[in-house]
């Protein structure tokens, strides 16, 4: 086996024997890059120079003794986590040239860790979308097949997991945008509870959904992430400072007895493939076969919870890009007549037809006459599904289901339907809307293609949710790898 | 017809914290361009607000100051608009919940009539940069000001003339300043001004146009805009003419305003709450304990002078309109007894030396154990009052101690009765015309003859020893 087809904990056990160094790890991940990154186009821009001076650190954190669960262990990070003295673009044009002079807290936590970033993941523009399609720069393929989609707006750092460019990636999710590429790419896949992960130094995109969250090879894994990502950070106001850190790891235990868990009537039903279906029906057995008492619930206001997503992340998004003026950074207009002209121009040229399209519904939505009709509407409906899974949980431990109606879908099959695209997400955009954290790993294959499912569990208990997953993995044992059939002619 | 205004202020004044609103950088005025930000308070991709606590505690404060209710649950929101001036297209401030409402202020109107002025609210703010447009090509921002905590304290139209609106603002200040939440600086933006105003014919309850009037740099300036506006409109009304809404700047050299041409179009903020900053809760707990540390307000201050001190209401009120003048007259007294005496001294000597060098009464040079001396020295006979007068300007230019001062420009009294008669028989010889108008029972004569003395000896004779020298000698 390469080196780069290892789990994190596989490549930390060869690391603590000193059976491999740092650097040699990082090499086997720069050479697969340069093999699968023509294929795949995960990623938006290489770190080769840095990753092997991160590597050589590492090496001598191993050597002092200091060898913890990331230390030499290469990441690539979405490029709308800021990375200091590194390119951030956010896959846009706007940001084509922004170079940060901070980290984000999350790469804070991985650089003192001793993690290796060898890259930075491509991305829907701004983490608007569901395809990769709308990145500025090139569209990431679905190692699976490369005519199809990787799903989005973490496309990159799913795909790059997936094809091993990486040990593990970090992406980031408001509406699914973890969830749903890991699911299209059969990677795990988290989106913590809102505030538990700090947002700081993550380019905004609807501040009170937006979560960070890890894409890895497993279970294990995504514990060991969350490990490193989690904890209060002065710099957030929204991240929690009351919640005991747990370690994950201590969850991962393949005895499920007795733990109840619910699937609600309303996930299946027109729009959700057969094979989807059938893989999570099988899902459901598996789960009951491990000993897990099952239940039906309901969420009765899932139906509404596309429409108010996009009221509120529209409207949160149509002030926080607002600051892209072309006034102190970015992409700036040459050609202009006066200050409001030069705002227009700059705005039109630096973003993508996705961007603008939610700039305009959520300034829309806020405007006077329309705020009460859209965006507070928007909020009732939010505290509903709140209530909903509040309800649910009085009688379940975790919710499971599809995390996407389909699987990878063909690139440019959507593109000219927004709607269609948006419906990518209908699965895992409620989990936004109520804050709580949600899993996908892979539970199958539909036309040879992963199928995710969707564990989702109560406000600050990733713990039950990765016991759960856990269990699963063991039971379910999907050992499927990406074939990288198709391709541009 | 008769009309009469109605005015209402919005007050922006910048909290004293050391530190931005949203970050740790500095709030210290002026700084070349630029050099008092980082990332957070440029809005730079992915940074974040984080409420500086002491602003809350801060704006509490003046809300408690100023007779407010205060907000157990409040939030932030954003306001948005493109701005150069503006790093993230939307200023954090308070929309629909503010942290304090319903206070008010009371004035005291020259008739000596008492009014309550209502406060609609007080809420918190960042400030936005400055640009600047001189000797560049085109335009360029200073950010320094990004950030700076402000509050707005939104009045009332409870003011009817441009004189109350200039009680109303320096009663506001004396009360910020009192306690110690802002330091009021006009010239360098900590208080800044609007007003609206509006007329309409005496009597009626309906509210006139309002007009916002701009640009407005000193409480005199705000006052003689009002009154300039009200003119204006009450002319424009009696032409049957009608009034449009906008906003007018103050020439302060022409004293006149005049049309900002602002655009027609209505503003559209879209607030919203800001999702980046969690609600401001405000306990029981922590709001007494903000109210325990609020020093006493000027009017309890007012109150105890005259009783303590048994001076006169007019003299308390002067002196307590400025927490420091109050600090320094009662420091003073504690070291002299009259109090009478040195609130004469205050409001007479210090108050006109401060006026004409433009000195903040923190920059007086004068002790006030120097001062206690100073009028022993007159109690003791050691100098004349007048004298005293001169003295007094040294200590204030100098901060030299008295008996320094009066010792090295020989300023004792002369109260040698030989020396003095020498001089008054010498005053006798010049002035026959006086000596004689005396004689013929022009006692005021006398005036003019010891005026004479004092001029002669440059003003160090002692007044009642030359009085009744001359009398002597006239006599014989």
């Amino acid at each position: 086996m390469e080196l780069h087809e290892l789990t994190i904990h596989e490549l930390n056990d060869l690391l603590k024997k000193k059976e491999v160094s740092a650097v040699e790890v990082t090499n086997s991940y720069l050479k697969r890059i340069n093999e699968v990154e023509p294929k795949v186009d995960a990623l938006i821009c290489e770190t080769a120079d840095f990753a092997i001076k991160k590597a050589e650190e590492a090496d001598k954190m191993i050597r002092d003794g200091n060898i913890n669960d990331l230390t030499g262990i290469p990441v690539v990070i979405k490029d709308n986590m800021c990375t200091e003295n590194i390119r951030t673009t956010c896959a846009s044009k706007m940001l084509e040239d922004f170079i940060p002079p901070y980290n984000a807290t999350v790469v804070e936590n991985l650089n003192s860790l001793g993690a290796v970033m060898v890259g930075k993941a491509n991305l829907d523009e701004f983490a608007m979308g569901s395809s990769t399609e709308n990145s500025a720069f090139k569209t990431t393929k679905n190692p699976w097949d490369l005519e199809r989609v990787p799903g989005g707006s973490s496309g990159g750092s799913a795909a790059s997991v997936a094809a091993d460019e990486c040990a593990f990636s970090l992406g980031s999710d408001t509406g699914g945008s973890i969830r749903q590429p890991a699911s299209l790419c059969g990677v795990v896949g988290m989106k913590p509870t809102y505030g538990l992960v700090s947002r700081y130094g993550l380019v905004a995109f609807a501040s009170s959904l937006d979560q960070i969250g890890p894409i890895t090879k497993d279970v294990t894994d995504c514990a060991i992430v969350l490990n490193a990502i989690t904890g209060h950070d002065p710099k957030d106001s929204t991240s929690v400072d009351n919640v005991r850190k747990s370690d994950y790891k201590e969850f991962l235990k393949d005895e499920i007895k007795g733990m109840k868990i619910g699937y609600a009537k309303e996930f299946f039903r027109q729009g959700l493939d057969e094979g989807v279906k059938k893989s999570i029906e099988n899902a459901l057995k598996t789960f009951e076969e491990l000993g897990a008492e099952i239940r039906e619930i309901s969420l009765k206001y899932m139906d509404y919870a596309l429409a108010a997503y996009y009221i509120v992340a529209s409207a949160e998004a149509s002030s926080n890009l607002a600051r892209y003026d072309g006034i102190r950074y970015g992409h700036a207009a040459e050609k202009y007549e006066d200050l409001i002209d030069m705002y227009m121009v700059s705005r039109s040229e630096g973003f993508g037809k996705e961007v603008k399209r939610r700039i305009m519904l959520g300034t829309y939505a806020l405007s006077s006459g329309y705020y009460d009709a859209y965006y507070n509407k928007a909020l009732k409906v939010r505290t509903l599904i709140k209530q909903d899974y509040e309800k649910a949980f009085q009688d379940v431990d975790v919710i499971v289901g599809p995390t996407s109606p389909t699987v990878a879908f063909k690139i440019g099959e959507r593109v000219e339907d927004p709607l269609a695209m948006y419906l990518a997400d209908v699965y895992t955009v409620p989990v936004n809307i109520a804050g709580l954290p949600g899993l996908s790993l892979p539970c199958g294959l539909s036309e040879g293609l992963p199928v995710g499912l969707q564990i989702v569990g109560k406000h600050f208990d990733e713990g039950t949710i990765l016991n759960a997953a856990y269990a699963f993995e063991k039971a379910c044992n999907f050992t499927a790898k990406p074939s990288f059939k198709g391709g541009a002619k | 017809m008769n009309y009469e205004a109605v005015i209402g202020l919005e007050v922006h004044a910048e909290l004293l914290t050391k530190t931005k609103i949203f970050c740790n950088c500095t709030t210290e005025f002026g700084g070349e361009p630029n050099t008092h930000v980082c990332p957070v308070c440029l809005g730079l991709p992915g940074t974040l607000p984080v409420l500086n606590k002491k602003v809350v505690e801060y704006a509490v404060k003046a809300g408690l100051a100023l007779n407010c209710e205060i907000s157990k649950f409040s939030k932030m929101d954003r306001k948005n608009y493109f701005y150069p001036d503006l790093p993230k297209a939307y200023q954090i401030s308070q929309y629909d919940l503010p942290l304090c409402k319903n206070g008010y202020v009371e004035i005291e109107t020259s008739d000596g009539a008492k009014k309550k002025i209502g406060l609609t609210r007080i809420h918190i703010e960042e400030d936005a940069g400055k640009l600047m447009h001189e000797n560049v090509d085109g335009s360029l921002v200073d950010y320094n000001r990004t950030g700076v905590p402000l509050i707005e304290i939104v009045s009332e139209p409870d003011m009817s003339t441009p004189e109350e609106a200039y009680l109303y603002l320096t009663k506001l200040k004396s009360v910020l300043e009192y306690s110690e939440v802002s330091d009021c600086k006009m010239q360098e933006g900590s208080l800044r001004v609007d007003t609206n105003v509006s007329v309409r014919p005496a009597g009626s309850k309906e509210f006139g146009t309002k007009i916002e009037l701009k640009n407005l740099n000193s409480f005199k300036a705000v006052q003689k805009a009002l009154e300039y506006e009200i003119k204006r409109q009450i002319k424009l009304l009696e032409n049957g003419e009608t009034i449009v809404q906008e906003t007018r700047r103050w020439n302060e050299q022409k004293g006149i305003t005049e049309s900002m041409r602002s655009k027609e179009e209505a503003h559209d903020y879209r607030y919203f709450p800001d999702p980046d900053l969690v609600p401001i809760i405000v306990s029981d707990e922590w709001k007494e304990e903000i109210r325990k540390s609020l020093p006493e307000m000027p009017e309890h201050k007012k109150e105890r002078f005259v009783t303590q001190y048994g001076i006169p209401e007019y003299d308390a009120s002067v002196i307590t309109s400025s927490k420091p003048l109050a600090d320094f007259f009662e420091k003073c007294v504690l070291e002299y007894s009259s109090a009478k005496t040195v609130s004469n001294w205050i409001m007479g000597e210090m108050m006109r030396l401060l006026k004409e060098t433009g000195k903040e009464v923190e920059e007086v040079l004068i002790k006030p154990h120097q001062m206690a001396s100073l009028l022993n020295l007159i109690d003791n006979g050691t100098i004349t009052g007048s004298i005293a007068k001169t003295v007094f300007e040294e200590m204030f230019a100098t901060g030299k101690n008295p008996e320094e001062i009066v010792e090295e420009k020989g300023l004792k009294q002369l109260s040698n009765e030989d020396e003095l008669r020498e001089i008054a028989l010498k005053v006798i010889e010049d002035n026959p015309k006086s000596v004689e108008d005396y004689k013929n029972g022009k006692d005021k004569a006398i005036g003019f003859l010891v005026g004479q003395i004092m001029k002669a000896t440059k003003g160090k004779a002692n007044p009642q020893l030359a009085n009744k020298i001359l009398l002597e000698e006239l006599s014989k």
